[in-house]
């Protein structure tokens, strides 16, 4: 194992094919919870944690499948994983560390429906990832997560006192800062460091 | 009964990603081409209208507690079948949507319409509401995916406009996706407060 190419494949999840702003997955919590900034950094936290875990357990459940020749039915297994996961991850917190239960509320169960989370596992096979690779992958993509929503609650946040269109009021001028941050991002395409 | 309300609501009032704003993901990701915006939105119409039906179907024997598993269950199941018939008769179209065929089964539109919808309506209403809000999506997919093919590539559903040296490539990246769908939706609000205003 290469710490090269870890760093790598941690790179493009961060920054290079950012989860949210180039490859467009987990767009709902992204516009949903970002109005304020705690619940969008708890959001972020929560959505790392799934997405490590979700990676991890999907790889044995993979090999599995494949082992049994049921390689098509791969969506399926890999949602009741995830919806099964967010729903373990919900009953351990509320017995041990209710503090960051309560944070995190309503948007615990919404990660079953995130798209990050079913896409970081769909591309890590798609990728031909091995086990440690997944679990960075996931782990980052989460981090990549993290970050955008950060910036864009904080954006979220000044925009609230601005006074834009009628029309554009609400989603729409939300919708149009993403677009200005995915073109800040696409700045990183072409990142790639030199070994 | 009422179909000519339903499909008003699924193309216009209720539409479900510029009013419900549901299922973001797919509609910036693949509208870069009309092809692309056809080809997903037929399948999440052809999935919805399953998925509700056979949903509505089961509405009785399905037991309060689990039920949201149960829904993502049943259309994970019908999501597969779509993703496979899409590999064996029209493998461009599958291999240039990737990943979000299998993320049809976390679309939001699928679901929401899952729980408020065909939970609580018999079979043919249903399939009805499954036809019609799929429509409505379709409908939203083309308009973008020619917009941004249009501006992004200077071509429409393949066919060359104008020369692809004067097209803004910008439209046809993620930037551009953001873009169009904010000001559609800012479009509909307009029509939406012109109308209030009328009244």
């Amino acid at each position: 194992m290469e710490w090269t190419t870890l760093f790598d494949i941690a790179l493009g999840a961060i920054l290079v094919n950012n989860f949210i702003l180039v490859q467009f997955l987990g767009i709902c919590p992204f516009m949903g919870v970002s109005k304020k900034m705690d619940t969008a950094v708890g959001m972020g936290f929560a959505v790392i944690f799934v997405m490590g875990l979700a990676s991890a357990l999907c790889y044995p459940v993979n090999l599995l499948l494949d082992s049994l020749g049921l390689g098509y039915m791969k969506t399926v297994a890999f949602i009741l994983v995830i919806a099964a996961l967010v729903q373990f991850v919900e009953m351990f917190l509320k017995k041990s560390i209710p503090t960051l239960y309560e944070a995190l509320g309503v948007y615990l169960p919404l990660i079953t429906t995130n798209c990050a989370v079913l896409g970081v596992v769909l591309l890590n096979v798609q990728e031909n990832y091995n086990f440690i690779e997944s679990v960075v992958y996931g782990i980052t993509g989460g981090a990549g997560f993290l970050l955008a929503i950060v910036l864009f609650a904080s954006i979220r946040e000044r925009l609230e006192f601005s006074d834009p269109p009628k029309a554009f009021r609400g989603f729409p001028i939300a919708l149009i800062t993403a677009g200005l941050m995915a073109l800040c991002f696409m700045g990183f395409s072409g990142l790639q460091i030199p070994w | 009964m009422n179909i000519g309300k339903q499909l008003k609501e699924g193309l216009i009032t209720q539409n479900p990603v510029l009013v419900q704003l549901l299922g973001m993901c797919s509609t910036l990701a693949i509208t870069t081409t009309i092809s692309n915006g056809i080809g997903m939105g037929l399948s999440v119409t052809a999935i919805l209208t399953l998925s509700n039906v056979f949903i509505s179907l089961l509405r009785k024997i399905i037991p309060e507690q689990i039920r949201i598993a149960s829904y993502i269950v049943v259309i994970a199941g019908f999501v597969t079948m779509v993703d496979l018939l899409l590999q064996a008769y029209q493998p461009d179209i599958a291999e240039s949507l990737g990943v979000f065929i299998p993320l049809i089964v976390v679309n939001c539109i699928i679901l929401a319409r899952a729980e408020s919808f065909a939970s609580k309506n018999k079979v043919l209403p249903a399939a009805v509401d499954g036809i019609c809000q799929g429509l409505g999506y379709t409908v939203v997919l083309v308009v973008m995916s020619a917009i941004r093919e249009l501006l992004g590539s200077g071509s429409l559903a393949g066919a060359r406009v104008f020369p692809a040296d004067y097209a803004a490539t910008m439209m046809a990246l993620p930037v551009g996706g953001f873009l169009t769908l904010g000001a559609l939706i800012a479009l509909m609000q307009w029509i939406q407060n012109k109308a209030k205003g009328g009244k």
